[in-house]
């Protein structure tokens, strides 16, 4: 889902990064907020995390592949703005080194990546954690936030590329940028997100927070779900 | 600490068996993801490359381009492997180190 340069026309890239930009603001207000001694390496490792979960494609066999993101989890450990900001950090080393998403989409990779997902799955396992307090739940609660999390990031990738047919159509009916419309994008994205690549992010989700729960970084997640957001 | 030596200590794992995600696909012949294709595997699945989106897809030449050398797509699998673990190293390093010096700048500038 890490949409490449060349798929989205100026307006939608520019418009992304203009929302982007307060969001972005807003982390570091956040995060400078509830800042401790503790918390920047947990950061650290919250980006390292992800960068090398994104490594592992899951492959549809004969058909496409996906990957799973880490970025509920990270939520869940280090706060939805922590997370929003260690994976922007992950996304713009993986566009500007490695090519993996693109330079002028990174406003719009970062919008879906690191704020939709965290955001969307963070909620849900909110909503959640209540009723399934034991430590099973917790982690069951987890996963169906990564699950959730990861298909809506797919879901709004989906709107970014099935809107350009819209935007930018030459006259011989040819797209300018991505061709797909929303009517193909939109199932394509969320299916193969909603049945195979956001259950292997669920199942992620749930391991980690339940092994964290486990060993004495139990307080990790302890605190932020006590707290609520920071 | 400890706590956060055993997670690094995950991650160093992680990243050697990364080329997992590179040599399943590749066996179980999964292509690119969706939305992801190369300007010729878009021309391939639609007849056309888009005129906007040949002027802009190679807007940036990045040093290891899809976590391997600049034009080494032909590569055999084993190096295509030790360039991903690679990537995978330095990528940890990167986002490991510009996120630490992001927060203890926004917990510097705090005071």
């Amino acid at each position: 889902m890490h949409i490449p340069d060349g798929y989205l026309g100026p307006p939608t890239y520019i418009a992304a990064y203009a929302a982007c930009a307060p969001l972005w603001g807003m982390a570091a207000r956040r995060v400078q907020a509830g800042l401790t001694a503790r918390q920047a390496p947990l950061l650290a490792i919250a980006a390292a995390f992800s960068f090398v979960v994104m490594m592992f494609n899951i492959p549809l066999p004969g058909a496409t592949t996906g990957h799973a993101v880490g970025g509920v989890v990270i939520a869940i450990a280090a706060g939805p703005w922590g997370a929003a900001l260690s994976i922007s950090v992950a996304l713009v080393i993986q566009a500007l080194l490695f090519g993996d998403g693109g330079i002028t989409a990174i406003g719009a990779n970062c919008l879906n990546i690191a704020f939709v997902m965290p955001f969307t799955g963070y909620a849900v396992y909110r909503l959640l954690a209540r009723p399934l307090s034991s430590r099973t739940g917790q982690a069951v609660a987890a996963g169906i936030g990564g699950w959730i999390g990861l298909t809506a990031a797919a879901f709004t990738a989906a709107l970014m590329f099935g809107v350009q047919p819209l935007l930018h159509t030459a006259p011989d009916g040819r797209a300018l940028y991505a061709p797909y419309p929303l009517s193909v994008t939109v199932p394509a994205m969320v299916l193969e997100h909603l049945l195979l690549f956001g259950l292997v992010e669920g199942l992620l989700t749930g391991l980690v927070v339940y092994y964290l729960q486990l060993s004495r970084s139990a307080r990790l997640v302890g605190t932020v779900a006590s707290e609520g957001p920071r | 600490m400890t706590n956060y030596r055993r997670l690094w200590i995950g991650l160093i794992i992680l990243a050697l068996l990364s080329p997992l995600g590179l040599y399943l696909p590749s066996v179980l012949r999964a292509g690119a993801a969706w939305g992801e294709w190369s300007l010729q595997e878009l021309h391939e699945l639609i007849g056309y490359t888009p005129a906007g989106m040949a002027r802009t897809a190679e807007a940036w030449k990045a040093p290891l381009p899809d976590y391997a050398l600049p034009g080494e797509e032909g590569a055999s699998l084993t190096r295509q492997g030790f360039w991903y673990i690679l990537s995978a190293l330095l990528g940890i390093a990167a986002c490991g180190g510009g996120t630490y010096l992001l927060a203890r700048w926004l917990s510097h500038s705090a005071r």
